[in-house]
């Protein structure tokens, strides 16, 4: 908040002095600092998901197989999703907000620094406790959307996983509002002069209304986590079918929350695939004004169709129908943008790049997806579909072929601007063929299972349902998608040895506003905070249009704004060890209230401890002056 | 631009405790209402209305809404309208109101 | 001091960088509520066994309370003025009262809670008392919070590091605080006011 305070210990004032090493990134609030460290620790997470889905396959590759005990398997699905949805593609996700959009907006970092920090560290603490499970009596095991009453002890497996479940989730909610509100503010508040909301970058848009939907989403699952946990560990009758609990209660809440998730994971890979497409095009996107009211329109509409994830469980003719309907409406925004991404390309010189490659392969796949959502979308068809492996091939389409393409592509395209480095193009393409190919061929074959009535979430088959050939096949296609990550692995090593370079700023002959400034950028973002004066601005510094449309290159001259050399002096926010400790504190608190169950006192009194300890960083964080030079 | 909103529209603290007198008689009658025997069928509707116009007599005045850039009410409406419409639509689905 | 944390320049729209934040997590906070009522109606009258709650509640002492939580909105808006005005002795004197009812409310929640249980309404006991400890324990939780953040005003206040500079602070807290009591305005009439003895059950 405010205020001096000449309390605190001397060794939690603020610091100045950390730029590097361990507690240069532990007090750090750049946000592009916190972006890196998003991004590595939700790679990490997602070679974790990525081995837990190469174990699954294993598993059922043939007929019958016993790699995993039926046990063990419940917890390998459920991880794989948390971890993929919660930790990998939703921080991938906030880690492109944190690097890229305040570039994009013209501003120094984000509204509140410190938040940022401490959304960051809530969101690794809070993925620990997740998977803390596995080596505390077993991970969640009652599937990623964890339907009541499975999540009880007596109907459940009685493990301690979803302990784990709702406490983790319950943590990882808070950094996701907490980033949610900052990116609102951020977005709303620190545009550079002469952006209007219409000059905005559609990736920005994207991120916009994605903050939107995670403040007003988020809330809705926490409620439903604090009554389950409340259920599990105080003996509260929420979802107990005995006292009148309602288990539809649960999928109701779940889903309400669950479908803007959906599109909380998919339109910030939209975003990047806008800005990619024109880029690799050199031209500008086609029909800017649709895109965004198209993704306004699909952020609008995730609130009006959750039930359709309920078709089956009997909410009679008039919900279904008009669940269907709603459904069915957001087809058209959907394909609105997909037209305008193809007339982008249209007429455009492309080049294929390792960015643009994932782009198009993007859209591809998300043609697919789509149109295999669309075909849930109508009742009867949804009724032969529900719970099989057709629902499991289609959400990889969009979730895998979707949002992960579009994330590589972000990776790869904005990879030089923070590091000076370019990821080498010939790794790059291997990877992008191999995950092309495994993908389609890992999920492809899925749909044919499900139509031929193959379950999810199924430990094994017979041999005598005549599963075994495609599945063999889907096997072999993700130990295919295995080889092109650690391609990518390969990649980012070989990549990190070599010299930086200086002559990256704008490698790819950007249109936004994070190309004008150097690369790396540095601390302080700006020299001189931009002033914008349409869509692309950049983009017309560079370029101008002839009667006839065409693009011609306005010579640059001696101007060198992306020389870093000269010393400047722009005041930046100070270092924090407060979101640090808050962001802990918070899940030792939920680890101590997950093993409540297990061990009452020690359970308890981490706890206790946790509690304090946020309280404590809470408390220091206000009357730390938000200014290092405001100490008196 | 629209730093200089502090002071001027401010009601007065005089206008506060009128509004506050508002609002206990508002309660007041609800309170009575629960209890006049002929008014029970009609009730829902009443007590409904009767929270309706606290609540938004003390998001305009006390929050102070009313005087506020149109972008605080869009935020707090967006959360609010969501808020209702979710609450709404579940009770449809459980058949609260049929 | 507005926009320490923005690095030093001016925001796009002028507005304050942390108000825009209050009312955003307002916004947030209404869907809080709103999934806990939402519960709390679906519930109603599906509990298998009692007690339920027209058996319980006492309609004419939560008024009281609810009364107190109204009064105590007009003490925090006397507080913003005060402080406004530069007059930090209305300030304490106003945050202190806004406290102090803020206690009240809490102190009656407590004794609410006791007697209710003492009648049989547990949180494990039925949906009821399930549903409604935990909706009306989050919204204490909320009160509770807020008399935090109103003594710390008040301790800072009185220390002498609350300037009129800096009633932005009063103004945040007050709408946090004014938030939270219509909260219960929703409360007090969805939960309590609609169990009326008139209504048949």
């Amino acid at each position: 908040m405010a205020a001096n305070s000449g309390s605190l210990p001397r060794f939690l004032e603020r610091p100045t002095s950390y730029t590097t090493g361990v507690w240069g990134w532990i007090t750090t609030v750049d946000h592009k600092k916190i972006g890196i460290m998003y991004g590595f620790t939700a790679i990490f997470f997602f070679l974790l998901g990525g081995l837990e889905a190469v174990v699954i396959r294993s598993q059922l590759a043939f007929a019958g197989n016993e790699i995993v005990s039926p046990d063990i398997y419940n917890q390998l699905f459920t991880m794989h999703a948390l971890t993929m949805i919660f930790l990998a593609i939703m921080p991938l996700a906030v880690t492109f907000f944190n690097l890229i959009v305040p570039l994009q907006i013209g501003a120094r970092d984000v509204a509140f620094p410190r938040l940022n920090a401490l959304s960051y560290w809530i969101y690794l603490s809070g993925g620990l406790l997740l998977n803390a499970g596995w080596i505390l009596g077993g991970a969640a095991d009652s599937g990623w959307f964890a339907y009541a009453p499975l999540t009880l002890d007596q109907y459940g497996s009685g493990g301690r996983g979803m302990d784990f479940y709702s406490l983790g989730l319950l943590v990882l909610g808070v950094s996701s509002v907490a980033g949610g509100l900052n990116f609102l503010v951020t977005i709303i508040n620190m545009r550079a002069p002469g952006m209007t909301l219409m000059r905005m970058p559609v990736f920005t848009w994207m991120a916009f209304i994605t903050s939107i939907l995670l403040v007003t989403a988020m809330p809705v699952i926490t409620i439903a986590l604090i009554e389950l946990a409340l259920d599990r560990i105080l003996g509260t009758q929420f979802f107990a079918p005995g006292a009148g609990g309602d288990p539809l209660l649960w999928q109701h809440l779940f889903w309400v929350f669950g479908h803007p998730e959906v599109y909380i994971l998919i339109l910030p890979a939209m975003g990047i695939v806008s800005e990619v497409l024109p880029t690799f095009s050199k031209k500008p996107l086609f029909g800017y004004p649709f895109i965004i009211f198209s993704g306004i329109f699909i952020g609008f509409m995730g609130w009006a169709v959750w039930s359709h994830h309920m078709f089956t469980v009997g909410m009679g003719p008039v919900a279904n129908a008009t669940f269907a309907i709603t459904t069915m409406l957001i087809a058209v925004p959907t394909g609105v943008k997909i037209f305008n991404w193809i007339g982008t390309m249209w007429g455009g010189s492309i080049d294929f790049k390792t960015p643009m490659l994932f782009s198009i392969g993007f859209v591809f796949l998300f043609i697919i997806g789509g149109l295999s959502g669309v075909s849930h979308a109508a009742p009867p068809s949804d009724y032969q579909q529900q719970d099989t492996y057709y629902i499991v091939a289609h959400l990889h389409y969009v979730l895998f072929g979707g949002a992960i393409f579009g994330i590589f592509s972000g990776i790869y395209y904005w990879w030089p601007k923070f590091s000076g480095k370019l990821l080498n193009e010939n790794l790059g393409v291997i990877h992008f063929a191999l995950l092309f190919i495994g993908m389609n061929m890992s999920f492809g074959p899925m749909h044919w299972l499900g139509m031929d009535g193959m379950p999810r979430r199924i430990y094994t088959y017979g041999a005598e349902y005549g599963w075994e050939f495609w599945n063999t096949v889907s096997t072999i296609g993700s130990y295919i998608i295995a080889l092109g990550t650690i391609v990518f692995i390969v990649n980012v090593f070989y990549t990190m040895r070599q010299e930086r370079r200086t002559d990256l700023a704008d490698p790819w002959d950007g249109r936004t506003l994070e190309w004008s400034i150097p690369s790396p950028v540095p601390e302080y973002n700006f020299k001189e905070i931009p002033i914008v004066n349409g869509l692309d601005s950049f983009w017309d510094t560079k370029y101008s249009t002839d009667e006839q449309g065409y693009m011609t290159p306005i010579p640059q001259g001696a101007s060198d704004d992306n020389q870093e050399d000269e010393e400047v002096d722009i005041h930046m926010p100070g270092l924090s060890y407060f979101p640090f400790i808050t962001g802990i504190g918070l899940s030792v608190s939920g680890f101590g209230f997950a093993i409540y169950s297990q061990f009452n006192v020690v359970g308890l009194t981490v706890a206790i401890v946790g509690i304090l300890a946020t309280f404590f960083g809470a408390y220091g964080w206000c009357f730390e002056p938000a200014d290092p030079e405001d100490h008196h | 631009m629209a730093t200089e909103h502090h002071n001027t529209e401010h009601p007065s603290s005089t206008k506060y405790v009128v509004i506050a007198l508002i609002l206990s008689v508002v309660t007041a009658i609800e309170v009575a209402v629960v209890y006049v025997e002929a008014l029970a069928a009609a009730l829902i509707p009443i007590l409904l209305l009767l929270s309706v116009g606290k609540f938004v007599v003390v998001v305009g005045y006390y929050m102070h809404l009313k005087f506020e850039h149109k972008l605080f009410t869009i935020l707090f409406a967006s959360g609010l309208i969501l808020a209702i419409y979710v609450l709404c639509a579940l009770m449809l689905l459980f058949g609260v109101f049929i | 001091m507005t926009t320490h944390e923005t690095a030093g320049h001016a925001t796009t729209t002028g507005l304050d960088n942390r108000k825009v934040m209050m009312w955003a997590f307002i916004g947030s906070d209404c869907l809080f509520f709103a999934s806990l009522v939402s519960t709390y109606l679906l519930y109603r009258g599906k509990s298998v066994v009692g007690p339920y709650p027209y058996e319980v509640f006492n309609i004419p002492y939560t008024s009281v309370s609810a009364f107190v939580l109204l009064m105590s909105s007009l003490t925090m808006v006397l507080a913003l003025g005060a402080i406004q005005r530069g007059d930090h002795t209305r300030l304490r004197i106003w945050l202190l009262a806004t406290s102090i009812l803020g206690c009240i409310f809490l102190g009656g929640q407590y004794f609410e809670f006791t007697v209710f249980v003492e009648q049989g309404v547990t949180l494990q006991g039925n949906l009821f008392g399930s549903s409604f400890f935990t909706l009306t324990s989050f919204h204490g939780l909320h009160v509770t919070f807020g008399v935090v953040i109103l003594m710390s005003f008040f301790v800072m206040s009185l220390r002498g590091r609350l300037s009129q500079e800096q009633s932005l602070n009063i103004e945040l807290a007050g709408l946090y605080w004014h938030f939270v009591d219509i909260v219960w305005i929703v409360i007090f009439t969805v939960v309590y006011l609609i169990e009326a003895p008139n209504i048949v059950h």
